[in-house]
């Protein structure tokens, strides 16, 4: 919709060319949630499109995603055939409310940053052990996990003015299996809740990351693979009742509900591979 | 900046915050349509360098030296894409308002993509066809057939507006510009219920741009309503254009005009409002508490309110028989509640109203309406106009479904255009539609139903209590109607409701495709399946034993006589040929796994064609110069269908093909008076009108055409190129001449109305899949049979059918207006109040009685409106017979079911 309150859009080639930063301005990346609701507070968009950061740059490391990078390029993106998480890239953008025709301008970094529980960037990202790299207004680059990022529903660590930069996906988590599993209320619709498993192959160490069911991403780490016992314990000392998320896509009981099914079948499936 | 639009090179400036949708259609690029301006629905879908987006996210500044396509540019050299093709050769819409959005998504789509709809496809959101055209337009399949003079009626023939949809040339309200137009917005109230003590405008006229600025004091202080009946005494004058007392979150309460949109929201912003909050109240059962807050005090009997210290507009109290005596004689009693929800119409055009004056003084209302004659006389009386002096119509209307018949927004743009002299424009953001217009009307009902040891029903009655908000509308009329059929449906000695429709401060419900018989059906006909289980009897052999038969005289509550019959009769029909189709095999299989439960069920409805009270259309029919004919009729076409079928009536009776016939409609200048197209009257009053005319003039040009050539009118027949009298043509254009030579007219002017009324019927089949962890619903299959008398176009009739199950699903299974205890609607986007996808709607097998009906035009009875009746009920009966558990509080969404099968299971 038309921003009626913008009255400025500024394009620079770099974040340095911004300074003094001011309540009132605002980041624009895709621009996709920005125009979709009024935004009174703004008067100035700054165009970060015009950075050119590299979109998906893969090393020996793991995979860097720059922030800008649109969801159509990660939805396209082919993976070494060692990365056996790789298509939970697929999975994850075919979660998100947005159509495909939105994945075209719409960007990673925007999806995380918007840190919304249904976010299923921020699904992916966490899932895969990611670490965002922030550049703050006046100060040095800092890294934090996505978990971390993430701290309510629609809150994040970002100071204001502070950039995403980047976020870095490690090789190892990369090379682990998976299972996916995701409720909605309505076909195609935004996630209620949504579950990944990852095991490691080398020391068969699981991880269950909660995302859309809670208010911030939750992660459960087991050295080794867990009773369902174990996991229901984990879960629920992970997850005070009142971290579930009540929205018009949930229910705190449903999700708590499909949260604990979910991550049981997760087990299981992980346990076979 | 520079850029291309359709292979045009452009130069042109856009602010800094705009999106590119509206800089298109500031360079006079209609075809981007705007259905949510948020990025869900994806009306506004462009192509930018090559890649489909939805242009009202897209910055338009980012637009620069980038190559645009809109709909407008789809075709090559005059040569359609062949998407555009498809979509007329399937008809791939009704109101068209999604058309363009959808073809340029699916004209991305290769072939595997076609495979992958349901995903590809929930960007794209449309409200009228239940996609199942949709699907088939993307699929190539054709479905419009070739015409056949004479024989017009019954084929499934294109909508004559087609090639303007597909190509995006057809016109909705907003697709439209005049010079010095002035842009209203309204500031609302965030109380449910306060006095204004003072508005300071001071801040606000300051923004630049800002015109004026209208409050309760600047309005004709005269009570109306909103809603739009022919006979206006039937709804409560309850209403000021702007009032100093609010009732609801979201009333008017001031109107900025400003040269831009963006400095009337400014202005808005910067009112100082102080208010008086007062207690409110939101049940209906605490509002008719002696102590509640009253929303009406002081208005009486002139308001037509009946009780307003209790917050009463309209109780009812019915009898017929005895009920007492009824469940003395029954051997079984079933008793339950059941309670339905808030819907919004979700039309994709929001209401818009652009107004203006010329030299003259006459006041222009360009309007997305349902009812153009009475919104006219509505504009009269308020600002006290001489009624010739208001020209009142509509182009495209982008969706109805009843939201439009109402006045909403054209009274403000009357009000600032008057004042200011200029052309004034309002258009509804989506919000608006979901916090400042109307709903469905939720309902709480208790059911009481006896039957005979042997199935025989014995006794019928019902209590309602109906939330009609906080103000009036058709809050009486809706209740009224809702204890008609659902009670006439069945053959019963006994039968009694008591009813009370009650204000609360919420937003007002208003008219919605069924008109309250939604609600009763979805109690009546679960209650109808409980009792039947009770009996030990299947419900479909209850229902047998019960239903309706020809002949039968069609009782309500009510003593008096009814101007009602059963003009034709396929209830039965309808009843066989669901169950059949529902034993038949067809359909999927239930998945895999023993936490999948399926279970099936039936409902059936029956709608009364047209209103109780006064309707009336006229049809105008003129024989031009060029031998083609001219039908002006008043009706308002929507996307339901209305003109295509009044044109097959036509050629039908004068041996031609539709392509002879023009229409004229929804222009109070240019058409005669009409009551408008609500209540399922289209076919069957419009229609009658059209047929009344045309048969006349038919007689008076075989007449004319016998008296010319000395041939018997016998041997005389009305052809497509002139009269055939007995082998001999005399050609239209001759027999034209030769009788304005004589001083003869060739044109003829009919009224219908409605009266006598028949009924028609729908019954809905569902089998369905529920999973009992989850709670998720799949429908593994859809059956719908209709009775629509005869059907005069297939393609269209089957689209309205498959339209409204898919509104009925929307109802049941994900809509959900949610509002939190200060009274405020907390869900007011498409993104969280999510109506049907593509991927929520099965494929309904659509099925249609055989039968011919004696009161409607050739055999015809209405069907646009009633396929929405039965669908709750049946999914709730369907969901009853999978789970073992009654689901009567509608939606039946995931949460909620997963949470009653809980309940149920504890001991
Ligand atoms: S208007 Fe752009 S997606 Fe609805
Ligand atoms: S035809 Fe799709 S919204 Fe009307």
């Amino acid at each position: 919709m038309d921003l009626n309150t913008i009255t400025e859009y500024r394009r620079e080639t770099n974040a340095e060319a911004v300074q003094n930063w001011q309540s009132g301005y605002s980041w624009l990346a895709g621009g996709t949630w920005l125009f979709s609701e009024p935004q009174p507070e703004i008067h100035t968009l700054i165009d970060i499109e015009s950075f050119a950061w590299p979109s998906l740059t893969v090393s020996s490391k793991g995979l860097e995603i720059g922030a800008t990078c649109k969801i159509a390029e990660l939805e396209a993106f082919i993976a070494p055939p060692e990365w056996k998480a790789a298509p939970l890239f697929r999975e994850c953008c075919r979660s998100l409310l947005a159509s495909f025709k939105i994945w075209n301008e719409a960007t990673v970094g925007g999806n995380v940053c918007m840190s919304l529980p249904a976010g299923a960037m921020i699904s992916l990202t966490a899932a895969l052990e990611g670490v965002c790299t922030l550049w703050p207004r006046n100060g040095t680059p800092r890294e934090v996990s996505v978990v971390d990022f993430v701290t309510d529903n629609h809150a994040n660590v970002l100071r204001p003015g502070e950039l995403l930069r980047s976020i870095f996906l490690p090789e190892s988590a990369l090379r682990k299996t998976y299972a996916f599993r995701r409720f909605s209320l309505t076909k195609e619709g935004r996630s209620s809740v949504l579950l990944i498993g990852t095991r490691c192959p080398e020391s068969g160490s699981i991880i269950i990351t909660v995302t859309a069911a809670t208010k911030r991403p939750v992660q459960l780490k087991f050295t080794t693979h867990p009773t369902a016992e174990a996991l229901k314990q984990a879960l629920d000392t992970a997850i005070p009742e009142d971290l579930y998320f009540d929205d018009f896509h949930g229910t705190p009981p449903h999700r708590r509900h499909l949260t604990c099914h979910f991550a049981q079948e997760i087990r299981q499936e992980l346990s076979a591979q | 900046m520079n850029l291309t639009i359709n292979g045009k090179p452009t130069v042109a400036e856009p602010r800094a915050g705009q999106c590119l949708r509206t800089f298109l259609r500031d360079q006079s690029w209609f075809g981007p349509k705007k259905g949510c301006d948020a990025g869900d629905c994806g009306a506004c879908t462009v192509w930018m360098d090559g890649k489909p987006v939805h242009s009202c996210l897209f910055p338009a500044v980012r637009a620069a030296n980038r190559e645009v396509t809109t709909i407008e540019g789809l075709a090559c050299d005059g040569e359609l894409h062949p998407m555009q093709k498809q979509f007329l050769g399937a008809q791939g819409f009704q109101c068209g308002f999604c058309t363009a959005g959808m073809i340029m998504t699916s004209a991305t789509f290769n072939e595997t993509d076609k495979k992958e709809l349901p995903r590809l496809l929930k960007g794209n959101l449309c409200r009228c066809t239940g996609y199942h055209a949709i699907e088939d337009a993307i699929n190539g399949v054709q479905h419009v057939v070739e015409d056949c003079h004479g024989k017009s009626a019954g084929l499934s023939l294109g909508n004559p507006l087609a090639q303007s949809i597909i190509t995006g040339q057809a016109r909705y309200t907003a697709d439209y510009s005049v010079e010095g137009m002035l842009h209203l917005k309204v500031l609302r109230s965030p109380h449910a219920h306060a006095r204004i003590k003072s508005i300071n405008r001071d801040k606000a006229l300051l923004i630049p741009g800002v015109h004026s600025i209208y409050t309760w004091e600047d309005v004709p202080r005269r009570l109306f309503t909103t809603a739009t009946h022919d006979d206006y005494h039937v709804d409560p004058d309850d209403t000021y254009i702007l009032d100093n007392v609010v009732r609801f979150v979201g009333q008017r309460i001031a109107a900025v005009v400003a040269e831009t949109e963006g400095a009337a929201e400014q202005a808005c912003r910067l009112l100082e409002v102080e208010y008086e909050v007062l207690p409110a109240v939101f049940d209906p059962e605490a509002a008719m508490l002696e102590g509640a807050p009253v929303l009406h005090q002081g208005k009486n009997a002139t308001s037509r309110i009946g009780n307003p210290k209790r917050n009463i507009l309209r109780e009812i109290h019915g009898e017929n028989g005895s009920v007492d005596k009824g469940f003395r004689e029954s051997a079984v009693i079933y008793e339950g509640s059941f309670e339905t929800h808030r819907q919004q119409h979700a039309q994709l055009e929001t209401h818009i109203s652009i107004t203006s004056l010329d030299e003259a003084g006459r006041l222009h209302v360009r309007t997305s309406t349902q009812t153009p004659s009475l919104t006219k006389a509505k504009l009269a009386y308020l600002f006290e106009l001489y009624p010739d002096n208001i020209h009142l119509y509509t182009e495209r209307v982008g969706g109805g479904f009843g939201a439009k018949q109402e006045m909403l927004s054209e009274d403000l743009c009357t009000l600032a255009t008057l004042a200011t002299g200029r052309p004034v424009k309002w258009e509804f953001t989506r919000t608006e539609e979901y916090i400042g217009a109307v709903t469905r009307h939720p309902f709480s009902m208790r059911v009481k139903l006896g039957a005979k040891a042997d199935g025989t029903l014995t006794a019928m009655y019902m209590r309602v209590v109906c939330n009609t908000g906080a103000y009036g509308n058709h809050g009486g009329e809706v209740m009224g109607h809702s204890l008609n059929e659902s009670f006439a449906l069945y053959r019963c000695a006994n039968k009694k409701a008591d009813a009370f429709s009650v204000y609360t401060n919420s937003v007002p419900a208003g008219a919605f495709r069924g008109y309250g018989i939604t609600q009763t059906s979805f109690a009546m006909e679960s209650a109808m399946d409980e009792l039947a289980w009770k009996l030990g009897m299947s419900p479909v052999e209850f229902r047998r034993k019960n239903m309706i038969r020809p002949g039968d005289t069609l009782l309500s509550i009510w003593g008096g006589p009814s101007d009602l019959e059963i003009g034709s009769y396929g209830l039965e029909e309808c009843l066989d040929k669901t169950d059949a189709a529902l034993s038949s095999g067809r359909g999927k299989t239930k998945p895999e796994g023993d936490e999948w439960l399926e279970g099936r069920g039936i409902a059936m409805s029956m709608l009364d064609c047209g209103p109780p009270t006064e309707h009336r259309s006229e049809a105008r029919l003129d024989l031009t110069a060029t031998g083609e004919y001219k039908l002006a009729i008043g009706s308002a076409e929507f996307g339901n269908g209305t003109i295509t079928v009044h044109r097959q009536i036509a050629a039908t009776v004068l041996g031609c093909g539709v392509d002879r016939i023009s229409i004229i409609n929804a222009d109070t200048d240019k058409a005669p008076y009409d009551s408008g197209t609500f209540a399922s009257t289209g076919t069957l009053v419009g229609g009658g009108a059209v047929l009344a005319a045309v048969t006349v003039l038919k007689n008076q040009l075989v007449t004319l055409a016998s008296r010319y050539t000395g041939i018997p009118v016998e041997s005389c027949e009305l052809t497509r190129e002139g009269v055939d009298c007995n082998g001999t043509l005399l050609p239209l254009s001759e027999l034209l001449d030769k009788a304005t030579a004589d001083g003869q007219k060739l044109n003829a002017v009919r009224r219908a109305y409605a009266a006598p009324r028949s009924v028609s019927f729908n019954v809905q089949g569902f089998r369905i899949a529920v999973h009992r962890i989850t709670g998720e619903i799949q429908i593994l299959q859809s059956v719908h049979a209709a009775d629509a008398g005869t059907v005069m176009n297939p393609m269209q009739c089957a689209g309205q059918v498959e339209g409204g199950v898919a509104q009925g699903i929307g109802w049941t299974l994900m809509e959900q207006m949610v509002m939190n205890e200060q009274g405020e609607i907390t869900n007011p986007t498409f993104r969280n109040n999510r109506i049907p996808s593509f991927a929520d709607i099965p494929r309904t097998e659509v099925i249609f009685a055989d039968t011919y009906d004696r009161v409607g035009p050739l055999g015809a009875k209405p069907m646009s409106e009633s396929p929405v009746n039965p669908i709750a009920p049946a999914l709730a009966n369907a969901l009853a017979n999978a789970t073992g558990v009654r689901f009567a509080s509608l939606p039946f969404t995931p949460p909620r079911i997963f949470e009653q099968l809980l309940n149920a299971k504890k001991p």
